[in-house]
């Protein structure tokens, strides 16, 4: 199996704060990684440190064979990373937005057509501020932003809040069909009820530290 | 810890004696043994600590440029450079700061007010709010690398600046006097002696700067020291959350 | 390589085309910075309180308005990427910072023209300055190459402030130095243009070259320092 994240001993320091006290975690090619654990645990920090944004202090790691210590800038082409912030322009609508991403990466018309249709958010609400959308189709339209940049590893921060049952398991058979063409997710959640089931391994996190898991 | 922590080498303690008796000496030398200039006065004695100020500035932003230039090239990105050119720059400040003042006050005297819009003195105080905001940057946090990595670019960027604005403010002013010791309207005369006292304060400011560049690096040193205990400590602290 | 240059084609296209449809959106540059800046054009007057002296020191004016305007608009500009962690998206999304930085430079200066249009008809009407036919034409070369490099200058230490929240204040005190040789430029170049104290309008070109090589400089060293200006 093709390892796609390997991370060993990894500090990651937020300031002066070490977010991540030596972390050790590796992720196979077509896995689904649920990363739990209370809040402060580190569960954002890793998938900041696995998308090339948050630099490594002290350990080792790559990402799909690049060295995030010395290259963490070429990881992120291949990554698509889904934060707490939506990562939308509040003052564009739906469409403005989706497009901008689109043409961003190089996606076409189609592709983006067929990310809106399948978040929902074309129709009527393309035309709407993103500014005066609810938290939940501030959500849709960011996953719909992520969805045309065909990533090869997602990584996701609470990618399930705000959103209503139906966009949740919308949301899920999308991360499945990406998972089947040969994608990697790994996501942080509270919502373990839902996110165990998606997943197909759930790690704890907490204190910077993996501190259990299972398979 | 017992033993008290001190910047101090035996090398370094040689070359404080020095510096304060070479400092004595110009004391001395500028303010009682050189001679008054035949139209100045006693005025001139400020041009002592005056030119070796603004001397010691240019050395000391020309160290920053070059520190912070071998930073970013070398791939090892030692922290070391990262911290010469901070402190160069800080000691830079000062003394731009010291020549700025004492040349308004010899201005003064000289020209009946502290300041003209000369084009040296405008680029000067320009050089001064540059390394201000350089330094202002060097204080916006982050990690060591983070810090180290911002900074050297931001000096680069003001290698860049000060011609540009020298320049400019060359081209709008350019009437003003001109270097004392090569312009002949200037009325100055320098004698032998005054000649020797002036030589004499570049080389004190020098070795002051030398002697000041070096405790402030190893205090630089000692800082980010505590910080990397202070960081293992944390990380100590972070991993008992886990209960490990 | 090419194919690099291409992405970061594509992204200057689109961020630009992005920040100038926000303001078509938001309309903060019509209907905040545009009146802010007829008010210290009005505010200059009363400081003064001389006709004379207005009429003799409008290009001036005209520019230290820009100036003042401009920290407005950067810090909006940076403003609407950190709003919801956009930056963060487009550092994510492999954009080439050239790219970013290319794109932002490019709305700032068309932003930035524009006011500098709507200045140039103030001073006109409020300062009783009367151009030549030939005054025009400089004033209007003056403005293309000034908002040029302020356009590059402005993007680039804007970019500073994003990165984190206490940044922002910093950014005049890092800005204004840098682009003095742009008010200075500028301004004598408008004064040849305007016959400002009986300036000859030959004497602005060679301003108008010192504002062509700060614009040359400033884009280029931008593009290859706007990256790490951005990073954390």
């Amino acid at each position: 199996m093709e390892t796609v994240v390997e991370l060993s001993g990894v500090v990651a320091v937020l300031s002066s704060f070490p977010a991540l006290a030596g972390i050790d975690l590796a992720v196979q090619r077509g896995e689904i990684v649920l990363l739990h654990g209370p809040n402060g645990a580190g569960k954002t920090s890793v998938l900041r440190v696995c998308a090339g944004l948050l630099p490594i202090e002290r350990g080792e790691g790559s990402v799909m064979g690049v060295n995030l210590r010395t290259q963490r800038e070429s990881v992120r082409e291949r990554v698509g990373l889904l934060g707490h912030s939506n990562g939308l322009y509040l003052e564009l609508t739906v469409a403005q937005n989706v497009a901008f991403w689109a043409s961003a990466v190089g996606a076409s018309s189609q592709e983006v057509a067929l990310a809106m249709q399948q978040m929902k958010i074309d129709g009527r609400l393309a035309d709407i501020k993103a500014s005066q959308l609810s938290a939940g189709q501030r959500r849709r339209c960011a996953l719909a932003s992520l969805m045309v940049r065909r990533a090869s590893l997602w990584l996701l921060d609470e990618p399930h809040a705000g959103l209503d049952t139906a966009g949740q398991d919308e949301f899920d058979a999308i991360l499945r069909t990406a998972v089947n063409s040969g994608a990697t997710v790994i996501f942080a959640s509270h919502e373990t009820q839902r996110s165990r089931s998606l997943a197909t391994r759930v790690i704890r996190v907490e204190g910077g530290l993996i501190s259990g898991g299972e398979s | 810890m017992t033993t008290t922590q001190t910047t101090a080498t035996p090398a370094t303690q040689k070359l404080g004696i020095a510096t304060t008796l070479a400092l004595i000496f110009l004391l001395f030398s500028g303010l009682i043994f050189s001679a008054e200039d035949v139209v100045q006065g006693s005025t001139v004695r400020i041009m002592y600590v005056h030119v070796p100020s603004i001397w010691v500035a240019y050395l000391a932003f020309a160290l920053t440029a070059i520190c912070s230039a071998v930073y970013l090239s070398n791939r090892s990105r030692s922290l070391i450079w990262d911290r010469f050119a901070g402190a160069a720059a800080e000691i830079g400040v000062l003394f731009v700061a010291v020549s700025l003042v004492t040349g308004s006050l010899w201005g003064r005297l000289t020209w009946g007010t502290f300041w003209v819009w000369d084009a040296r003195l405008t680029s000067t105080a320009f050089l001064f709010i540059t390394y201000v905001g350089y330094l202002a940057v060097r204080r916006l946090g982050g990690t060591f690398r983070q810090r180290a990595r911002r900074s050297a670019v931001m000096a680069l960027l003001a290698v860049l600046e000060i011609p540009l604005v020298h320049f400019s403010v060359n081209l709008w002013r350019t009437l003003h006097q001109k270097a004392s010791i090569a312009d002949p309207n200037a009325k100055v005369k320098l004698d032998g002696f005054m000649l020797f006292t002036l030589f004499w304060g570049l080389i004190s400011f020098t070795m002051l700067f030398v002697w000041l560049l070096i405790h402030r690096q190893r205090l630089m040193a000692l800082e980010d020291a505590v910080q990397d205990q202070g960081l293992d400590l944390a990380i100590q602290q972070r991993r008992t959350e886990a209960g490990r | 390589m090419t194919s690099r240059m291409q992405t970061a084609r594509r992204v200057s296209v689109a961020v630009a085309r992005k920040d100038l449809r926000i303001e078509w959106n938001s309309k903060v540059l019509l209907n905040q910075v545009a009146p802010f800046s007829l008010v210290i054009m009005i505010m200059f007057a009363f400081a003064l309180d001389n006709e004379g002296i207005l009429q003799r020191v409008a290009p001036g004016l005209l520019w230290l308005a820009t100036l003042f305007s401009m920290l407005v608009i950067v810090q909006r500009s940076f403003a609407v990427e950190t709003a919801d962690g956009a930056l963060d998206a487009l550092r994510v999304a492999g954009t080439e910072p050239v790219g970013i930085f290319i794109g932002k430079s490019l709305a700032l200066m068309v932003q930035l023209f524009a006011l500098e249009l709507m200045l140039l008809a103030i001073a006109l009407v409020l300062y009783t300055v009367e151009p030549t036919a030939m005054g025009y034409a400089e004033t209007f070369a003056t403005m293309a190459v000034a908002t040029i490099g302020l356009g590059f200058v402005g993007t680039l230490y804007g970019g500073l402030g994003a990165g984190a929240r206490g940044r922002e204040t910093l950014l005049p005190l890092l800005l204004l130095p840098a682009v003095a040789p742009v008010l200075i430029g500028a301004t004598r170049a408008t004064e040849a243009a305007f016959g400002s104290g009986g300036a000859q309008s030959s004497e602005g070109w060679p301003w108008i070259g010192l504002l062509a090589v700060f614009a040359g400089v400033f884009g280029a060293v931008g593009a290859l320092a706007f990256g790490p200006m951005i990073e954390e």
